[in-house]
């Protein structure tokens, strides 16, 4: 018997698969993707090999590029991107966690001086115990993930 | 070839390296003994402080004097035009570094040094920024230890007091485990030392222990440093127990090592009694007369190519 898909397959864009559950919405929200004119199928908590559970998103008509890709790293640093043309695969990369994150997330150190100057923030991503880390170039305060309201 | 320094900015200590560390201690100790009062003859060095600091402040602009050159600047930025005026910390940047040739700053908020450098045409020292750097505190404690020891290698180094928010001994911590040394850290349990330095050391492996008294480990120590337990971070029962634990008498010292130095970044208050002053040990106010030392090799190294050149 065929496997049946749980969600409709698209004809050009963009597939994130292999999403922590619990993370879906939180990729939508960073994204912004619901604010894009083009349709975005969600699946949460699908049946996974490899994982318990998994969220997908599907973005119609939007190809991920690798800056955008990376920060995807954040929230799914095991998500693979399906880039779909003709309802085919072309082409398959998986995530990979960026050095450094510029112009992105404001600092959470309310006394950081990147707040109220001309300039872009800066982070350069740690990796401490498994879990990922943001240190802040100007303040040079290490933050968890969960500090950042964007990544909430 | 010019000396490693040569035009930098000094910003946060773990941006330099082991040889750039002795480098600034050897250069510190030379300028002790033999003074160089025409070295920034007409070098103009600006002073800004955004926020007032005043020991800091006096201390850099008597390095400056003290090697020729010349001050401008301003003591409480706060009070300028610079900060009524609501321009950007950039924009006073690009003005003042057009008019010097090095400047040292203190601001209150985290990440200002580093953002000077940035768009500053001249070098740029830290001398703090809000709670985060203030690299030439940890420049002084380093010239002092070594002049103390005769080396940095291997010692066996004690912290005592509020490690938490202590951002001298975070910093005197990095630079001193890139020579080898031990650490004790004593410290009651709410101030104890950040976790970030703590996974510093482990990575590079450096040996660390974590203490409840002085007593318990004073005698094997070179290097003894006090910090202030500020008393407004416990209710009154705590801070009188956490007291007598982290209090240094004199009457501990009968059994130290002969080349123990007790040292303190000071303002003092009451974590040291007056009586260790007049042992051999207590070594805080040279410390302090050091500083000068200290930022007059740094504004020598980051201005001149007298010292270190290769
Ligand atoms: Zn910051």
């Amino acid at each position: 018997m065929k496997k049946k898909l749980q969600v409709e397959a698209i004809a050009h864009g963009t597939v994130i698969d292999h999403v922590p559950a619990g993370q879906g919405i939180k990729i939508l929200k960073f994204f912004q993707l619901s604010a894009a004119q083009e349709r975005i199928t969600v699946g949460l908590n699908l049946p996974s090999g490899d994982q318990q559970q998994k969220d997908l998103i599907k973005v119609e008509n939007t190809a991920f590029d690798e800056n955008q890709a990376n920060q995807l790293a954040l929230f799914a640093p095991n998500a693979t991107i399906n880039v779909i043309e003709d309802f085919e695969v072309v082409r398959k990369f998986h995530v990979s966690t960026p050095e450094q994150i510029k112009a992105v997330f404001a600092c959470p150190n309310s006394n950081c001086i990147s707040h109220n100057e001309p300039i872009d923030s800066n982070f350069y991503v740690r990796h401490q115990q498994q879990e990922i880390k943001l240190k802040c170039h100007y303040c040079e305060k290490t933050f968890d993930r969960g500090l950042f309201s964007e990544l909430d | 070839m010019n000396n490693p320094l040569y035009q930098k900015h000094i910003i946060s200590i773990p941006d330099l390296s082991r040889q750039e560390l002795e480098l600034i201690v050897d250069t510190a100790q030379s300028i002790k003994q033999q003074p160089r009062p025409e070295l920034l003859k007409n070098k103009v060095v600006a002073s800004c402080f955004f926020e007032a600091s005043t020991r800091t402040r006096l201390s850099f602009e008597t390095a400056v004097q003290r090697l020729g050159g010349s001050v401008i600047g301003f003591a409480d930025g706060g009070n300028t035009s610079l900060g009524k005026k609501g321009e950007t910390l950039v924009d006073s940047v690009k003005v003042i570094s057009s008019y010097s040739d090095a400047f040292f700053m203190r601001h209150p908020q985290e990440g200002a040094a580093r953002l000077a450098s940035e768009f500053s045409s001249v070098p740029v020292v830290n001398g703090g920024d809000g709670s985060n750097q203030h690299p030439t505190q940890t420049l002084l404690d380093l010239f002092t230890i070594y002049e103390t020891q005769g080396s940095l290698e291997g010692l066996k180094v004690a912290f005592v007091g509020d490690l938490k928010y202590g951002r001298t001994v975070h910093s005197l911590t990095q630079a001193l485990s890139l020579f080898g040394c031990e650490f004790y850290f004593i410290a009651p349990k709410a101030l104890a030392m950040p976790d970030y330095i703590i996974e510093e050391l482990n990575e590079r492996e450096i040996t660390y222990s974590l203490h409840d008294s002085i007593e318990e480990v004073v005698d094997e120590l070179d290097i003894l440093y006090m910090t202030r337990v500020q008393k407004e971070r416990f209710d009154e029962t705590e801070y009188q127990h956490i007291k007598s634990s982290f209090i240094l008498r004199a009457n501990m010292l009968e059994q130290v090592k002969d080349n123990l130095k007790i040292l303190h970044p000071l303002p003092r208050v009451d974590e040291i009694t007056t009586d260790v002053d007049i042992t051999p040990y207590a070594y805080y106010f040279e410390q302090a007369e050091n500083g000068v030392y200290a930022r007059q090799a740094l504004l020598a190294l980051i201005m001149t190519n007298e010292f270190g050149a290769q």
